[in-house]
């Protein structure tokens, strides 16, 4: 077995470093997807045929094809298109903001529907009108339902981050990659990265957990 | 006032209601009783347009409300309803539940409303419930919380579907108590419930409807006594 941990001793920091690279980008990521997911999801619970129409498509269009390939085309394409010479952070950010508006879109859709119908009424009843009573009433009580399903999308992002690594963006993962080519030893970094993406997961669930609990204090 | 003309439903090939036309006058309290399935609540519900008439008109204070350019959400300020199953707010505590409606819709000052919703809570006996979230009461407990909400907008009349169906054998006299005490008030009352002897205690006049009719319409004690119709003889029989 050849394998020495100590020969990538003096890159730790420089790998580490990638932890605010990939948070940085994810942290944005999921605040974009999180918004622009929540509008979409009212668009698919409208009665305007247009709203929803076009909700659906971006969903499908988003869930329908690679991210990878959606990364791609921001990164790669849209310069070609525009001559405008987009920087890879940026680029990241769009990619995984949009698609992850697609999948949280659907979750909320569903957590919106699991309200009890009786609540739109009540609130009718007394006339509230339709943004305070989304606002206050109903998606209050669909995001604690959904909080598991969208910590699990949370935690998706954070590790498809990775992928990010492949538009030259220093995140934890093409740092490793740095690493691997300087040292010519792949097995050392590449295992460290793993190490630093599955803490940040377990911090991630333990605050979902956290927040969970606290919502649950109502019941 | 509210005045119903001609109302129909139809929900896709079944008639829910058959032109239904009746008047429930200022300061009146009319109960609806009937067989599962006659239609009541689909009436109730047509008052305040949480349902739409297929056709036929409501009349609120001499108003129209069933025109399409009607405001839903302003006619229903003034249209108290409470339900079978309560819906109150389940995240918010039961001072939020009562004093969020008039703080949203009419703009009234926080501390405004709150002052207004704990008169109402000791008005309907939950002083010390205020800040409990309403998982922790009772189903009694929350039809009390739910009426005083529903008072909270000032309405002007105000509508219950079967609010004590869904309740304990032993919860439903403190919420009919609040109910006959609003009835002594003055305040206009439409009440679609199974208690025939409350029915027949707190009502001016009561409605009978059957297979989206309405049957007959008499004040209580002629209609408890001698009813006319064939179905209502029949109903009570089976009832009382």
């Amino acid at each position: 077995m050849n394998l020495d941990f100590s020969q990538i001793v003096p890159y730790i920091p420089f790998i580490l470093e990638g932890i605010w690279a990939t948070l940085k980008f994810v942290s944005v990521s999921i605040l974009m997807g999180f918004i622009l997911g929540t509008l979409l999801s009212l668009c698919k619970i409208t009665k305007t045929p247009l709203l929803k129409w076009l909700a659906d498509a971006y969903t499908s269009i988003f869930r329908g094809t690679p991210l990878i390939l959606q990364l791609m085309i921001i990164y790669y394409a849209v310069p070609q298109l525009t001559g405008y010479d987009i920087s890879a952070f940026l680029s990241a950010v769009l990619a995984f903001g949009l698609n992850s508006a697609a999948y949280i879109s659907e979750i909320i859709r569903g957590g919106i529907l699991a309200v009890d119908k009786g609540q739109t009424e009540a609130a009718e009843a007394l006339g509230v009108p339709y943004k305070p009573m989304m606002l206050n009433i109903i998606l209050p009580q669909a995001f604690k339902n959904i909080l598991p399903a969208m910590m699990n999308e949370f935690i998706t992002l954070t590790k498809e981050s990775a992928l990010v690594s492949t538009i030259g963006y220093l995140d934890i993962m093409r740092r490793a990659q740095v690493v691997g080519s300087d040292l010519y030893r792949n097995f050392e970094p590449l295992l460290f990265a793993g190490l630093i993406y599955w803490v940040i997961v377990y911090i991630l669930t333990s605050v979902g957990r956290l927040v969970e609990r606290r919502l649950r204090q109502s019941d | 006032m509210i005045k119903a003309n001609n109302i129909t439903k139809v929900f896709g090939e079944s008639t829910v209601l058959q032109q239904i036309t009746t008047t429930i006058k200022q300061g009146e309290v009319v109960t609806i009783i009937g067989p599962s399935g006659s239609g009541k609540s689909t009436f109730l519900r047509c008052l305040n347009l949480l349902e739409d008439p297929t056709e036929g008109q409501i009349f609120l204070h001499d108003q129209e409300i069933t025109l399409p350019k009607t405001n839903k959400l302003v006619i229903r300020k003034n249209i108290g309803m409470v339900f079978q199953h309560f819906h109150l707010f389940p995240h918010m505590t039961v001072l939020d539940n009562v004093s969020y409606a008039p703080q949203k819709v009419k703009g009234v000052s926080k501390q405004e409303a709150e002052k207004t919703a704990k008169q109402l809570l000791t008005k309907v006996g939950l002083t010390d419930k205020e800040d409990t979230y309403p998982n922790r009461l009772s189903g009694g407990q929350k039809q009390r919380v739910a009426i005083a909400r529903a008072l909270a907008m000032e309405p002007s009349i105000m509508l219950f579907d079967e609010p004590t169906s869904a309740l304990d054998p032993e919860m439903v006299k403190e919420v009919l108590d609040v109910i006959k005490d609003l009835a002594q008030t003055g305040m206009t009352m439409v009440i679609v419930t199974h208690e025939m002897n409350f029915a027949k205690e707190v009502a001016d006049r009561v409605l009978f409807l059957d297979n989206g009719r309405l049957v007959e319409e008499a004040e209580p004690t002629r209609f408890f006594e001698q009813p006319t119709s064939e179905r209502a003889r029949d109903f009570l029989d089976k009832v009382l």
